[in-house]
């Protein structure tokens, strides 16, 4: 039995934070809702949360304020902030104050669910796992090499690094920004299908040449690496 | 009256009016030490020779007594301009000379009088004029006071000849010192009052109004010439955040009035489920095609504020290049296009990883879209420094820019709204932009 992820969302405007808590609550995961900043704050430091979904425009205490006066009393609860000011500055800021994740409005719920989940997961996550397996697959951080089925897999090192993303979140939906972000470090919107391209070469080196499918796309939403067979509820 | 208010408020006549007080005791300072200066180095020749006269009468007195001394002061006091010779009995009572009064009690100390004393000639005993000398009191022997003394009208005279010349010289200096200040502080106010009736204009919304100048480059000159040039700033700006209003307008109804019409036909139609899943993915899609043109809307009102906008640091400029051909590299081999770079290594500037890798990324990826696997297949990405610039170049087969259209290239959303079907907002040469100025130079070659 998985237990239930928990989260927080901070919003000011209800019909947003009702839409969210639905789609959340179809999602699987429990959600609680503050609609401004002073309550929000206090929520989040009397109750354990799993991940703060916070918006940063707020009444009575802007978003920013609520993670730095969180960090200050030594809550660490993974922070996603929602902000619609989504330049590269902002972001910066943003995880300054002391946020883990950044998403500008609007968003698509799909891509919000997949960060608020590998947030979430990140928490009891073996960060240090020196070798991350998924089924046959086996990625050795430290030697930086990949196996399957014990058969070296030679990857360029840019494939590693998306590999290695890929499989420390497996199981989870990875979207193509998050790729983009986590592997390459850029923050926009590529416009194209260059993510797609990276991920349909990498699939071809490790899927080629086995049954068992591994990497797979999510409609409408993005990637997952997954044993197959497993299946979550 | 009010101008004159006007004018003592302003700093260079609060200024002057200072300097024209201090000035004004400099010169009365001046005027009184002058005059005493003079007064006391003539007062001290007076003396001398008065000095030297008493000296030889005592001489004279001594050789031929009191007959040898009578005749000589006879004669020296018939001489025209002579001093004055009193001789006097002991109680003081004139017995000869040639002065017919002095003041009394004048003759009771021997040695010098002192303080100049008033007396009367006899040749102006008519119009009783009373004179000023300074003199020296001689008692002989026999009690005889014999009064040698001069008389102190033309140093007075000189005296206040000096002080008078001292004070119109000052005076006309004062007044010309007004009047040239006057000048300058009414000139300055004109020109005041024109900038601010200028600005006036200019805040009333006629932003093509400009201040005026004179072409002298003084201070004045410069101040208009600076705030010209931020009204110029200012007026493209407006121009700039105009032309993006419309292009909103435009770039924003257009996928809208879509997004509605589809929703509209969904409803229209007695659909199926999966009908309605099509029209539901179309409009998905339809609305974040909108988010994107307001992305770049928002990214490029960004970039249009200026550098500083952006934070800017140490920019690996090689390694962001490499990382930018390197995702693209995939996109072209799928298209059968060859993306070459040639890039040096450390090459590095002040700028924005984010938006200089955004803008090169949109230029690779315009060249993708838009070369058509000619004869040459390949994208060329050049990283080079040249003439102490750093030159980033993007190069492609396609068919390239129409001639008519280059100068429109690096306007803001050119072709977006034209060309619905290609999705880019090509945003490529004003993202460049947000890099350090020199450095990140876009330019599209064919």
């Amino acid at each position: 039995m998985v237990t239930r992820m928990k989260i927080l969302i901070i919003e000011d405007d209800l019909e947003a934070a009702a839409y969210l808590a639905k789609a959340f609550h179809e999602a699987g995961i429990v959600s609680d809702h503050a609609s401004d900043g002073e309550s929000g704050l206090f929520m989040a430091s009397e109750n354990s949360y799993d991940v703060l979904v916070i918006d940063r425009m707020l009444p009575r205490r802007d978003g920013l304020s609520v993670i730095s006066e969180l960090r200050r009393k030594g809550v660490h609860t993974p922070v996603l902030i929602l902000s619609a000011l989504g330049q590269v500055d902002d972001r910066v800021t943003g995880l300054r104050a002391g946020g883990d994740d950044y998403l500008p409005k609007p968003y698509a719920f799909n891509e919000l669910l997949a960060r608020v989940e590998v947030l979430g997961r990140r928490k009891g996550a073996p960060e240090q796992d020196m070798v991350y397996r998924v089924g046959d697959l086996e990625l050795d951080r430290l030697s930086h090499t990949v196996r399957r089925q014990g058969r070296e897999l030679l990857l360029q090192p840019r494939e590693f690094r998306l590999l290695e993303y890929l499989m420390k979140n497996a199981g989870q939906v990875v979207t193509r920004t998050m790729l983009l972000e986590n592997v390459w470090d850029y923050h926009f919107d590529p416009q194209t299908n260059v993510i797609d391209v990276h991920v349909s070469r990498l699939h071809a080196k490790i899927e080629k040449d086995f049954d068992q499918p591994l990497l797979r796309t999510v409609r409408g939403a993005g990637y997952m690496i997954k044993e197959d067979g497993r299946t979550d509820a | 009256m009010s101008r004159l208010r006007v004018l003592f408020r302003t700093t260079a006549v609060r200024l002057s009016a200072l300097y024209l007080l201090l000035f004004s005791l400099c010169a009365a300072f001046l005027v009184f030490y002058v005059t005493g200066m003079s007064q006391r180095l003539l007062e001290q020749q007076t003396k001398d020779a008065v000095a030297a006269e008493v000296s030889q009468i005592e001489q004279i007195y001594s050789r031929g007594g009191v007959n040898g001394l009578l005749r000589t002061l006879e004669r020296r006091a018939r001489q025209p301009g002579a001093n004055l010779y009193v001789i006097a009995g002991p109680t003081g009572e004139i017995l000869a000379g040639n002065v017919a009064s002095l003041q009394p009690g004048l003759l009771d100390k021997e040695g010098w009088t002192g303080e100049a004393f008033r007396y009367q000639r006899y040749t102006d005993e008519s119009r009783k004029e009373s004179h000023v000398a300074l003199a020296h009191v001689l008692v002989l022997d026999n009690g005889l006071r014999i009064l040698v003394g001069r008389d102190l009208q033309e140093p007075e005279k000189f005296r206040v000849l000096v002080r008078q010349a001292l004070v119109v010289a000052l005076g006309i200096m004062g007044i010309g010192a007004l009047i040239i200040w006057f000048a300058i502080g009414r000139n300055a106010l004109k020109r005041i009052d024109r900038m601010s009736d200028a600005s006036t204009r200019i805040m009333a919304g006629d932003l093509s109004q400009r201040l005026p100048m004179s072409g002298s480059g003084d201070e004045f000159d410069r101040l208009s010439e600076s705030l010209n040039a931020m009204l110029g700033r200012i007026e493209k700006l407006n121009e700039g955040l105009r032309q993006v209003s419309d292009n909103i307008a435009h770039d924003l109804k257009t996928p809208l009035t879509r997004l509605r019409n589809k929703a509209e036909a969904a409803l229209a139609h007695k659909a199926t489920n999966s009908g309605y899943r099509a029209s539901l993915e179309e409009i998905i899609g339809e609305s974040d095609q909108l988010i994107r043109t307001f992305n770049a809307l928002l990214m490029i009102s960004r970039v249009e504020a200026g550098a500083a906008a952006a934070e800017m640091s140490d920019v690996n400029l090689s390694q962001s290049v490499a990382d930018c051909v390197e995702l693209y590299e995939p996109v072209a081999d799928e298209q059968a296009l060859k993306l070459e770079a040639d890039v040096p290594a450390d090459i590095h500037v002040s700028g924005n990883r984010e938006l200089i890798g955004q803008a090169l990324g949109n230029l690779i990826d315009n060249a993708i879209k838009y070369s058509d696997g000619g004869a040459d297949p390949s994208i060329k990405v050049n990283l080079a420094r040249r003439d102490g610039a750093i030159v980033l170049s993007v190069a492609d087969h396609g068919p390239g820019v129409p001639a008519n259209k280059r100068e429109d290239v690096v306007e803001r959303f050119c072709a977006a709204g034209r060309k619905p079907q290609q999705a880019g907002n090509r945003a490529g040469p004003i993202a460049g932009r947000g890099g350090d100025g020199d450095a990140s130079r876009v330019s599209r070659t064919e």
